[in-house]
């Protein structure tokens, strides 16, 4: 998709390298790279009106998309993943003839990890650009700042990353897990023979909206399971906390005597010097095994992962899935990063966010064709119910929570930063936006109600 | 576990050697078992006499049986008789097992397996071993743990297999047993035993409670005090290793940041992103020697990267010394804004660049930690970090005190006129400086990157701290910020059990403002004319 987008010239794009021959003058210098430059300008705007060309000789103007990740800044690490992802599908699309015979354009902008400029990019993405669907959004504060927007303006957003819901928009489709897809289901698995019997849980995270609210739906869970109020304890640590210690410390003192599981909601940078500090004094998987929710196969691509073998996480998708078309996906995921020179090129992996980012633009073509066109209220109503063959086996839309129906997969970490699948939900797990432990009397539902609705 | 046994595997091939050449087969065996870890064939296991292998194959066939009693038995004979080669054919049944006899027959295989590694040459093994028997509740691996302490070489093994047998021990029928299990844990120490002796001590106190249950529950209780008084002692001792660990790291990282802007004024917010270079100096040494050195060198890779740190820092830092702050002397807003920047065109140049598969790999004799006393370990890469900043420490003093270059530099921060005149070139010296400022930046990268992980963000993390302990300490006294680094990292290590991590950085910020408020100048204040 390089054609379409002629001023981002990528660092490594070997256009931009100025000529360097020894002899030539200043000028020379100069006139040769002035020369350079028009010849890429000249390129792209060929390439680009190439493609153009195309869709119009196919007698339809282009359908455009927006995609709404971080690309600097702190969230760009994870959130970059998610562009490359959405572009590929993208070009998927394209290389087969495109939506309706009709091609799609990505818009692509940089929200920079700041929230504010989450919600400028929005209205710019939806007023100006005019974008039929936007691709977006990670952290939870981003996806609540663009929220607004989204609904005043009657866009369309889909969400990949599991969440702590208690949210139901009609403007949003959440294709990652809402809690009862992954946080309880992981609990679940702890406390039961097969996973290990534990008794004690630690539930640790990053002071922010998501830890918060995970933690407040597993508390009252595991409170409903009878489990005492002083065999849970509840801590959290600012963004980037590096120094471990005390946590651990007092993690040591509430495992003695084994029966003791983590329950990490930790967030970014602060994984590795945790795990780190946990294998330094001493703990081991066996003694209190961390059952994370925020560390994928895209997270422990940068880390040393020997602290964290055998360690555990819960998501609706691994790269080791073993099915046809999720070797496919791997495979093809690695050669697009290669071909289009993307940083790590073919060692990048994908995981669960990536995965839902990547059916979420499928869904939204399928429904597009079942709709007939792009209108927002159209497509919202096709989206309802269809299915799609995913990369980790078939998913489901809600028929109206605008959430989706995945399987949960508890995995193991391995010392290659893959996840070996312990635990698999039988079948797909229904979404429930509005945990039955926090909030059992509340639903959510746009076909019958109107979004929120009292049980 | 595979961390500690990759990095053992050379250990465990010498080991193995010796062992062979010793002609003691039995340990060798099964060292050779650990190594190829899948393979568990026949092992000449010592102690057991060899069984009469018909009952044994009649209760492989039995484990399977649908009468739980008949199941019950067949394991119990199994676990009485059976040794680690029978293993493999117990993983066959399993696999065609259902779900219900997987799960006993996991935990059979779990015992045999702890127990052929109870005579492992590798300690971390025979410990995680004897743990493992610990929790596993089956009695039978009592006359196990005990013959194996009998032989233990090491101490910190001993004592976890004589906490595991008295773990055990404490689920006996017998209350003269669980009497002297709950003394045995008492001695020593086990903070693991506590929840099992508070469960003896409540059926003590229950009102139908027989006389056996009291005396056992009066061990107990007295188990408990003891464990506890000691609790309270390691607790302290941890806590002031805490405080002085975060203090090291506080004082590596202000370091160079206390020389920057402490001694030649400059507000360098780039300081952060020059730890990234010496963070990403480190990744790139390890790239290099996995990359063109024999494996058997990696290890040393961590010290060499120690002057590439230092020296990539340096270097960026007089570039930027060279086109950007040389110009900006004496405008600190300036300098704030233009080094703001910098900050930021690195960080993204390093995310552009580096990606973000950038894992630092602690070497071996770095990762795991000293046990010094029951319960508490001293994490060998905090004991690192303290050494290396008293080196530091010591290093900036000889720079600063005790060469010609230090006097020049303190003769140009204290009067550059004067020095001038004297013929000493103050901008020469002003490059110096930085750059030695810079490289100290590079060296606290590298230290970092034991604790934390390498990405683009490193720097911003720890510059708001930096700059908290220079004001506080005072600018431009080096035993300020050593003063200060200590102050904060132990109050932070004292309030952080009680309010938790985050109200304990808010509790420090709101100290640091009010003590500033108190003394402006910091801890250490300038004295003379030169004060402001």
């Amino acid at each position: 998709m390089a054609t379409n987008k002629p001023n981002e010239v990528s660092p490594a794009d070997p256009g931009t390298v100025a000529p360097s021959e020894a002899g030539p003058s200043r000028r020379d210098l100069l006139v040769q790279g002035t020369k350079v430059a028009a010849g890429i300008g000249v390129a792209a705007l060929l390439g680009n009106l190439g493609n153009w060309a195309l869709s119009y000789a196919a007698g339809k103007e282009p359908i455009k998309i927006g995609i709404l990740h971080s690309l600097s800044g702190t969230m760009a690490i994870s959130e970059v993943s998610l562009r490359d992802t959405v572009m590929m599908a993208v070009e998927e699309i394209n290389a087969k003839g495109g939506v309706m015979g009709r091609m799609i354009e990505a818009v692509i902008v940089d929200p920079a990890s700041n929230w504010d400029l989450f919600a400028e990019k929005a209205k710019q993405l939806l007023l100006q650009d005019k974008v039929a669907v936007t691709f977006g959004c990670w952290t939870s504060v981003s996806r609540k700042s663009v929220l607004p927007v989204f609904e005043k303006n009657n866009g369309l957003l889909f969400y990949p990353v599991q969440y702590e819901g208690e949210e139901c928009s009609r403007n949003v489709f959440y294709t990652g897990a809402a809690p009862n897809q992954q946080a309880v289901p992981a609990v679940d698995y702890l406390m039961s023979k097969e996973g290990g019997g534990y008794t004690k849980f630690y539930l640790l995270g990053t002071d922010y909206v998501y830890p918060r609210t995970t933690n407040k739906i597993l508390r009252a869970m595991l409170l409903a399971k009878k489990v005492p109020a002083d065999k849970i304890m509840e801590e959290y640590t600012p963004f980037h906390h590096q120094d471990y210690q005390t946590i651990v410390g007092k993690l040591k003192k509430f495992s003695a005597g084994g029966g003791a599981a983590v329950i990490s909601t930790i967030n970014g940078d602060s994984n590795v010097p945790f795990y780190k500090e946990f294998a330094n004094q001493g703990l081991r998987a066996e003694d209190a095994p961390i059952m994370a929710f925020s560390v994928a196969e895209d997270e422990l691509r940068g880390m040393d992962t020997s602290s964290l073998v055998g360690h555990l996480a819960a998501w609706n998708y691994y790269q080791s899935v073993d099915t046809p078309q999720n070797k496919q996906f791997v495979a093809n995921f690695k050669a697009y990063c290669k071909k289009n020179n993307l940083p790590d090129g073919d060692k990048r992996v994908t995981d669960d966010p990536i995965e839902a980012a990547y059916f979420g633009v499928y869904i939204w073509k399928q429904a597009v064709e079942k709709a007939g066109g792009i209108e927002v209220d159209k497509v919202r109503k096709a989206v309802y119910g269809s299915k799609f063959l995913a990369p980790g086996g078939e998913i489901m839309m809600d028929a109206a929570n605008h959430h989706t129906y995945r399987p949960v997969l508890i995995g193991e970490i391995m010392a290659d930063g893959q996840f070996k699948t312990v635990w698999r939900s039988k079948g797909l797990v229904k979404p429930e936006p509005w945990s039955e432990f926090t909030n059992p009397d509340k639903g959510c539902d746009w076909v019958g109600h109107q979004g929120t609705y009292q049980k | 576990m595979s961390t500690v046994s990759v990095r053992l595997v050379k250990g465990e091939l010498i080991m193995m050697m010796i062992a062979l050449g010793r002609t003691v087969a039995a340990l060798g065996l099964v060292g050779l078992f650990l190594l190829s870890g899948q393979t568990w064939a026949i092992a000449a296991d010592g102690p057991v006499a060899a069984p009469s292998t018909s009952s044994i194959d009649q209760a492989l066939t039995q484990v399977t049986s649908e009468d739980e009693s008949i199941r019950d038995a067949a394991i119990r004979l199994l676990i009485e008789q059976g040794d680690v080669s029978l293993v493999p054919r117990l993983d066959e049944i399993r696999a065609n097992a259902d779900r219900s006899v997987r799960q006993p027959i996991k935990q059979l295989m779990d015992l045999f397996k702890n127990r052929a590694k109870l005579t492992s040459p590798n300690t971390d093994v025979r410990r995680s071993a004897a743990t493992d028997l610990g929790t596993s509740g089956k009695p039978s691996a009592i006359p196990w743990l005990d013959a194996a302490s009998a032989n233990e070489p090491n101490r910190w093994v001993r004592y976890t297999m004589e906490e595991s047998a008295a773990l055990l021990k404490l689920a006996s029928d017998d209350p003269s047993i669980k009497a002297a299990a709950a003394d045995t844990l008492g001695n020593l120490r086990s903070q693991n035993g506590v929840p099992v002796l508070k469960q003896l001590v409540e059926a003590g106190a229950a009102a139908e409670a027989t006389e056996p249950q009291k005396t056992v529950a009066k061990a107990a209780g007295a188990a408990i005090e003891r464990i506890e008084t000691w609790g309270v002692w390691s607790n302290v001792f941890e806590t002031i290793f805490r405080g002085i660990s975060l203090s090291s790291i506080l004082l590596v990282m202000s370091i160079g940041l206390a020389i920057v802007f402490g001694l030649m004024g400059v507000i360098n917010m780039a300081h952060g992103e020059l730890m990234m270079v010496g963070a990403y100096a480190t990744f790139d040494t390890q790239e290099i020697f996995k990359a063109f050195l024999p494996p058997s060198m990696f290890e040393s890779y961590f010290l060499t990267a120690m002057p590439v740190a230092f020296l990539a820092a340096a270097g960026f830092g007089l570039v930027l010394e060279a086109t950007v702050i040389r110009f900006l002397y004496g405008r600190p807003l300036e300098t704030m804004l233009a080094t703001w920047g910098v900050s930021l065109v690195m960080m993204q140049a390093a995310r552009v660049y580096f990606g973000d598969l950038t894992a630092v790999i602690a070497p071996g004799w770095l990762s795991g930690g000293a046990q010094v006393m029951v319960g508490v370990y001293l994490p060998f890469n905090r004991i690192f970090i303290i050494g290396m900043s008293i080196v530091c420490i010591l290093g900036v003093y000889l720079v600063l005190f005790r060469s010609s270059l230090g006097l020049r530099v303190r003769a140009v921060m204290q009067n550059r006129n004067m020095s001038a005149c004297l013929g000493i070139p103050t901008r020469k010296v002003d490059a110096y400086t930085f750059a030695f400022g810079s490289g100290l930046a590079g060296v606290a990268g590298w230290a970092l990157t034991l604790v934390g992980n390498v990405d683009p963000g490193l720097g911003q993390n720890y510059i708001v701290d930096a700059f908290m302990v220079v004001v506080t300490g005072g600018v431009g006294k080096l035993a300020g910020t050593i003063v200060a680094s200590l102050g904060i990292g132990g109050l932070n290590k004292l309030i952080e059990p009680s309010f938790g991590a985050v109200y304990g950085k808010v509790f420090i910020l709101v100290m640091v403002i009010l003590f500033l408020q108190w003394r402006p100048s910091g801890l250490f204040a300038m004295k003379g004319r030169n004060a402001d």
